[in-house]
């Protein structure tokens, strides 16, 4: 067995064994969790040495099936892809401890359907990242969006209602990408991403590729909640299970940026699509509303897990501002920011899922002298909270500096002073919130039976894994310029 | 309920008995079509299709627990399992023995056919994989939606 087909075993081992679990789960729970955790650590060590092979040799090219491209589906491993498997068989393994309690938890009986459709979804986000088909890029967003789809209706109460509201927003969102491939495909006859950003700029078809883009992108924005087309997201991802919650939400938005960075970068080349002002002013716009509302949005709601699920709305509108910036800033930027707000959300929302395991709720009310009860995980959670605002070394600092250095170089004021803004905001909730888990008090003199409690910490299961990641967000943080320098600036293209 | 059954359509004497006579030669024909898929009109999808309307025709012409006899549920679950796992170990037995994932000549290792007959035999094992998911998904789905998820009543 040679590492050529590494890359595609990190795909491989989940994938294969969700159906183990599928079927041994069925008759006994204990092989549950070593199966799950088994797999997703070697997705871990196998995305590490792809991401180290690919920095020491270059972008890897694999067909499957050894059909030669364009008519083969060819899979392209370059420095941002390799990242991004990294970050999300991180992000998988770590979510899945909290997940395996939660899920043991809220879903009695139903573990082993819950984690298939878990690794299925991990492995269809593995295939995303790999891909160099466009067409296979649809399957695979479906594959994943169905799984989301099925892992948020198994939530309780309004859960159902919720994923079919997703389920329709969702499969507008995959028509609108398909449509836009259907464009491309008349077009350029090959689906090929390679291929495709060969031919496109040879064709004389300015009002056809425009089509063509503007589908796609309308497409992927639906399915990363961008906002105007956001609404699905709150209710889904605060209604589903909270083991679901803590691997979707920091994963699905931002792969969908990733797709959008790919297409952009790969498929359409960026002298396609930036040279028109009025698309990427309009996008710089659109993103900046996204972020004041998103951040105002989150300022009015009582419960904390729905709180970020308004700020994730809001991070979406970095990331895409930053990328129609059209400059090697804010570029670098949003990358960077697609992997610290993944880093970020999974800490915040293992905060919650340790929170709602251990008193079931996480509204604010809830949250009064919370700080005595948890301290590890709210000393976590305000490290995530400071990643969140901004504050270095935290790594959400160097992302927001990068974007708005960005915005300064492209004389988008509008995009500097949303950003500015939302980071107050952000600092205005999450004190909010700490001051409420540290004090204990609304100011009405009620609730006391709430602070007069002893400590009752999360179980190790989930306070470990909640340690770790918000020890990564330092540790992310202070490993910014290695990490712009040898991964994201290779991914820059030229002229920018 | 029972005694509506009894009067309704689907108890029909003429309905139950084409059906039962029907069910094994259709069986017969989605196995061909699987088998014949890799060098003829077909497939592991079609085949697999034909085989689950076959059980979902005995479950509505009789009920689900007439189906459940001919195909249970745990051999269902196993089926559907089994399809997939069938299909990515194939591609990963490639990936093992040297070759790239699913590139079936690399198998020659393992039986030498010659790559070009293991090209050939590959698919075909695929297509059974996918004709098994196929088959026990569709049956899966009807069962779900004519019980609302209990799988016992149904229509």
């Amino acid at each position: 067995m040679s590492a050529t087909n590494l890359h595609l075993f990190v795909l491989v081992v989940p994938l294969l064994s969700a159906f183990a679990v599928n079927l041994l789960g069925r008759s006994s729970k204990q092989w549950i969790a070593p199966l799950v955790l088994g797999s997703l650590a070697f997705s871990v060590i196998g995305s590490l040495v792809t991401l180290a092979r690919v920095v020491a040799h270059g972008t890897l090219r694999y067909t499957v099936g050894n059909w030669q491209p364009p008519f083969g589906i060819e899979l392209v491993v370059d420095p941002l892809s390799a990242l991004m498997m990294v970050l999300i068989a991180v992000v998988a393994f770590l979510a899945s401890f909290s997940s395996l309690k939660s899920v043991e938890q809220e879903l009695p009986g139903r573990e082993s359907f819950f984690f298939t459709l878990y690794l299925i979804l991990i492995a269809g986000l593995f295939g995303l990242v790999l891909t160099g088909d466009a067409f296979n890029l649809y399957v695979l967003l479906e594959i994943t969006s169905i799984t989301t789809y099925g892992l948020i209706a198994m939530g309780r109460g309004r859960a159902a209602l919720s994923s079919f509201n997703y389920i329709i927003m969702g499969s507008i969102g995959a028509c609108f990408y398909l449509l836009g491939i259907g464009y491309i495909y008349i077009l350029t006859g090959t689906l090929n991403m390679a291929d495709i950003a060969r031919i496109l700029p040879t064709l004389n078809a300015p009002v056809a590729t425009a089509t063509a883009i503007a589908f796609v992108l309308v497409g992927l924005w639906i399915k990363m909640a961008f906002f105007p087309l956001h609404s699905w997201l709150p209710n889904a991802y605060s209604h589903a299970p909270t083991g679901a919650g803590t691997m979707v939400a920091p994963l699905m938005t931002k792969v969908t940026v990733y797709l959008m960075v790919r297409v952009i970068i790969t498929m359409y080349t960026p002298a396609l699509v930036f040279p028109h002002a009025w698309i990427t002013n309009s996008a710089v716009w659109a993103a900046a509303l996204a972020i004041v509302c998103g951040s105002m949005l989150a300022l009015g709601q009582k419960d904390l897990r729905r709180m970020l699920t308004y700020i994730i709305i809001a991070e979406v509108g970095y990331m895409v501002g930053g990328i129609f910036l059209a400059n090697a800033n804010g570029l670098t930027g949003s990358i960077l920011h697609i992997v610290n707000d993944a880093l970020m959300t999974l800490c915040l929302f293992l905060v919650v899922a340790s929170i709602i395991y251990r008193q079931g709720t996480v509204s604010m009310v809830s949250m009064q002298g919370i700080f005595h009860r948890m301290p590890f995980t709210m000393a976590a959670f305000t490290l995530g909270a400071f990643a969140m605002i901004g504050v270095p070394p935290t790594c959400g600092f160097f992302s927001k500096w990068y974007l708005i250095l960005g915005g300064i170089d492209a004389g988008h004021w509008e995009f500097v002073i949303a950003l500015v803004f939302s980071s107050l905001v952000n600092a205005l909730l999450f004190f909010r919130v700490i001051e409420l888990a540290f004090f204990g008090s609304l100011g009405d003199g009620q609730h006391h039976e709430h602070t007069a409690s002893e400590r009752h910490e999360a179980p190790w299961w989930m306070l470990k894994p909640l340690v770790l990641t918000a020890a990564l967000l330092i540790v992310v943080g202070l490993s910014t310029g290695p990490l712009v320098n040898n991964v994201i600036r290779l991914m820059i293209p030229i002229g920018f | 309920m029972r005694d509506i059954h009894e009067h309704s359509a689907g108890e029909d004497l003429v309905i139950k008995t084409s059906v039962r006579l029907l069910v094994p030669f259709i069986q017969l024909f989605g196995l061909y079509v699987i088998v014949h898929g890799h060098y003829s009109p077909g497939g592991g999808f079609q085949g697999g299709v034909i085989l689950g309307a076959s059980f979902i025709l005995l479950a509505l012409a009789y009920d689900l627990k007439t189906s459940q006899d001919y195909m249970p549920i745990w051999a269902n679950a196993l089926l559907g399992n089994l399809g997939p796992v069938i299909y990515i170990g194939v591609g990963a037995l490639c990936a093992i023995f040297g070759g790239l994932f699913l590139d079936y000549s690399a198998l020659d290792v393992l039986i030498p056919l010659g790559p070009v007959e293991w090209r050939s035999f590959g698919i075909f094992l695929v297509e059974v994989g996918v004709g098994l998911a196929v088959m026990s998904i569709m049956l899966l789905l009807y069962w779900n939606l004519s019980s609302g998820g209990a799988l016992d009543e149904g229509l």
